[in-house]
């Protein structure tokens, strides 16, 4: 077969193990091309955008964003369709030892590597990659499987938050549950506003505030979206996006635009919220 | 309310030999008397004071754990359980003998049991008491040995971080091959760090200038790593070489300082470790500070709980155990950005300048 030859992209914070990587790759592998080492999970998404490559290796605990929130990031805005439509490339996770996230992967079948790489194990990652290169299933049909790993990684103790330092309370990582909240406060200069989460239509991080909004009117808090997920009540409020969490009984419509993409339009607000790839599989027709 | 029935079984038979044992002793006294009456009294008002005191220790909420109350009922259950256990016992003992002990001819008889009941009363809760104590001391310090040893080893896990641990390798393995001489530098990095951490727990004090020695380790490993992301500043006076300081007591602000300032900055950034002196109202203090350019504090700090911010608590533990309230630690965020740990102490030895 006389296909190009394929292409990588390295996501490695650390120098010395990026190149370590890729001199490991280049005996393994002597076909790969690496296209571009990048330092940290931001530049990842767009390198890897950019320059659609074949493999991809993203560290787990990465500046800028974590190499698995690069992941969802980067499957979310992949063009799908049309001449720049490329199928989704072949995902392989770094890591120094951590119990947790290699429990994760296994449970998922997602590939990873695991620091100091080692020569017999690249082996068996890169024969593995080589043989889901040749026999690529179409793109979509790709790229919903990993959105379903990513999915179930998201809430892996141990991948997507640090895992406990004391092994058997991996349980303690998670927001107890206790009661849901009822009212959220929202300060604003002098005032501190009190708004029942009954009237709340949805939350949306931005940058280092998270949005309250209600039919009628706007509030910014501090508690990060991540905080809230954990008190409130995960049948009332849908995660769409990465930023956004939706009342899902004031949804009224979920549209599809050209480039596939879902968006919802909500009773009561004017605004339509973008559904991330990662959560379109919660609208399907019944 | 929790009862063990197989103790109080335990406390039953050993109350049920102890009247009899009373009964005994009357009767060596007085063998012209029958032994079988005072036994019937002294088994009924026995086991009457016992089932009180015993049972009714389990109502108040101060016993549990103590397995004893506190305050005026640790006095006032053993009274009340030797009166109501005296009258209660001595009328069931009338309806089994037959006899009537509060009219005329009962009064002496009535006296001597009187004293008998006081002192087997007191001795027999004296005893039980000093048995649930010794009981509730020996758990006490079992459990006060398990968490000391749970501490040192999470401090062992926090500094021995697999993540930490097995990235270091992994760059150790890269130089090996690239470049032989800074493979064997970090090598002897490696084992200063190491050395330093697993004795920690066994030496109390050690030279400030040893503790700056093993944060250069530290920190030239992870300059290592994160490459130019990371720029260090270690300032030590001369004078202050010598000054005692807990060993490692600043490695967890400096991983704090890389791990939530430096790592998710795509820039990094600089660390300062900087030891000076200041006037305190009792002689002078000696001031520790760990600043960084980082990302800075979160709106919210999180929670102490397992896991997290346990580098900051177990320094500020450290420092209440060797100065009490006049060792301080205090995080905060710095104008130009960034966070900056401070540790203030007395300064015991005054170094000569």
């Amino acid at each position: 077969m006389n296909s190009p030859a394929p292409r990588a992209l390295i996501a490695e914070d650390e120098p010395l193990l990026a190149a370590a990587l890729q001199q490991e790759l280049a005996r393994a592998w002597p076909d790969l091309q690496v296209v571009a080492t990048v330092g940290d999970g931001l530049s990842a998404v767009r390198q890897a955008l950019a320059l659609q490559p074949d493999v991809l290796f993203f560290d787990i605990r990465m500046p800028g964003q974590s190499g698995l929130d690069a992941a969802v990031e980067l499957a979310d805005a992949w063009p799908t369709d049309g001449p720049t439509g490329r199928p989704f490339p072949a995902l392989v996770f770094v890591t120094a030892y951590d119990q947790y996230a290699v429990q994760a992967f296994e449970a998922q079948a997602v590939d990873y590597l695991l620091k100091p790489v080692q020569a017999g194990r690249l082996q068996k990652t890169v024969q593995k990659l080589q043989l889901a290169l040749t026999s690529k299933a179409p793109a979509a049909i790709d790229l919903e499987a990993t959105m379903a790993q990513l999915r179930h990684l998201l809430v892996a103790p141990g991948v997507a938050a640090p895992a406990p330092a004391s092994a058997p309370a991996a349980a303690s990582s998670v927001p107890a549950a206790s009661a849901p909240l009822t009212l959220i406060q929202a300060s604003s200069g002098s005032q501190i506003h009190m708004v029942p989460v009954a009237d709340v239509l949805y939350f949306e991080a931005a940058d280092k505030y998270v949005r309250v909004l209600t039919a009628a009117r706007e509030y910014l808090i501090r508690t990060p979206l991540k905080d809230l997920i954990g008190q409130l009540d995960t049948q009332v409020f849908w995660q769409i996006h990465r930023s956004t969490l939706v009342r899902a009984s004031c949804i009224t419509t979920v549209s599809r635009d050209e480039a596939g993409k879902l968006h919802l339009e909500l009773a009561g607000r004017p605004e339509k919220l973008p559904v991330s790839r990662l959560y379109a599989h919660l609208f399907k027709a019944m | 309310m929790k009862i063990d029935w197989i103790e109080k079984l335990q406390h039953l038979l050993q109350v049920v030999a102890f009247s009899l044992a009373i009964a005994a002793l009357h009767y060596a006294f007085r063998p012209d008397k029958p032994y079988d009456i005072p036994a019937r009294y002294s088994l009924a008002i026995g086991t009457l004071i016992w089932a009180i005191i015993d049972f009714g220790r389990h109502f108040f909420p101060s016993s549990e754990g103590r397995g004893w109350p506190t305050g005026l009922a640790a006095f006032l259950l053993p009274v009340s359980g030797v009166v109501l256990g005296y009258v209660g016992g001595t009328t069931l003992g009338d309806w089994w003998c037959g006899i009537s002990s509060w009219e005329e001819g009962g009064r002496s008889q009535l006296r001597a049991s009187i004293g008998i009941t006081l002192l087997a009363g007191s001795l027999g809760t004296y005893y039980f008491y000093t048995k649930s104590k010794s009981a509730w001391l020996h758990a006490k310090v079992n459990e006060v040995r398990s968490q000391a040893s749970e501490a040192q080893l999470k401090l062992l896990e926090t500094q021995l971080e697999p993540h930490m641990l097995f990235n270091t390798l992994a760059n150790l393995r890269m130089l090996i091959g690239t470049d032989p001489v800074r493979a064997q530098e970090m090598l002897d990095r490696i084992i200063g760090y190491l050395r330093a951490t697993l004795s920690a727990s066994r030496s109390t004090q050690h030279p400030l200038e040893n503790e700056f020695d093993r944060l250069r380790d530290y920190l030239e490993l992870m300059a290592v790593r994160m490459g130019s992301r990371l720029a260090y500043t270690l300032d030590l006076p001369d004078a202050l070489r010598d000054v005692p300081v807990p060993p490692l007591l600043l490695q967890p602000l400096v991983e704090n300082a890389i791990r939530h300032g430096l790592e998710p900055q795509v820039d990094g950034g600089h660390i300062t470790v900087r030891a000076s002196t200041q006037p305190g109202d009792s002689g002078p203090l000696l001031v520790l500070e760990v600043s960084d350019t980082g990302a800075g504090l979160p709106a919210s700090l999180p929670t102490p709980g397992p896991g997290q911010s346990f580098g900051l608590a177990q320094a500020r533990e450290r420092l209440a155990t060797l100065h009490g309230s006049a060792g301080t630690l205090h995080l905060i965020a710095r104008n130009e950005g960034g966070t900056s740990a401070t540790v203030t102490f007395p300064l015991k030895s005054s170094p000569n300048p």
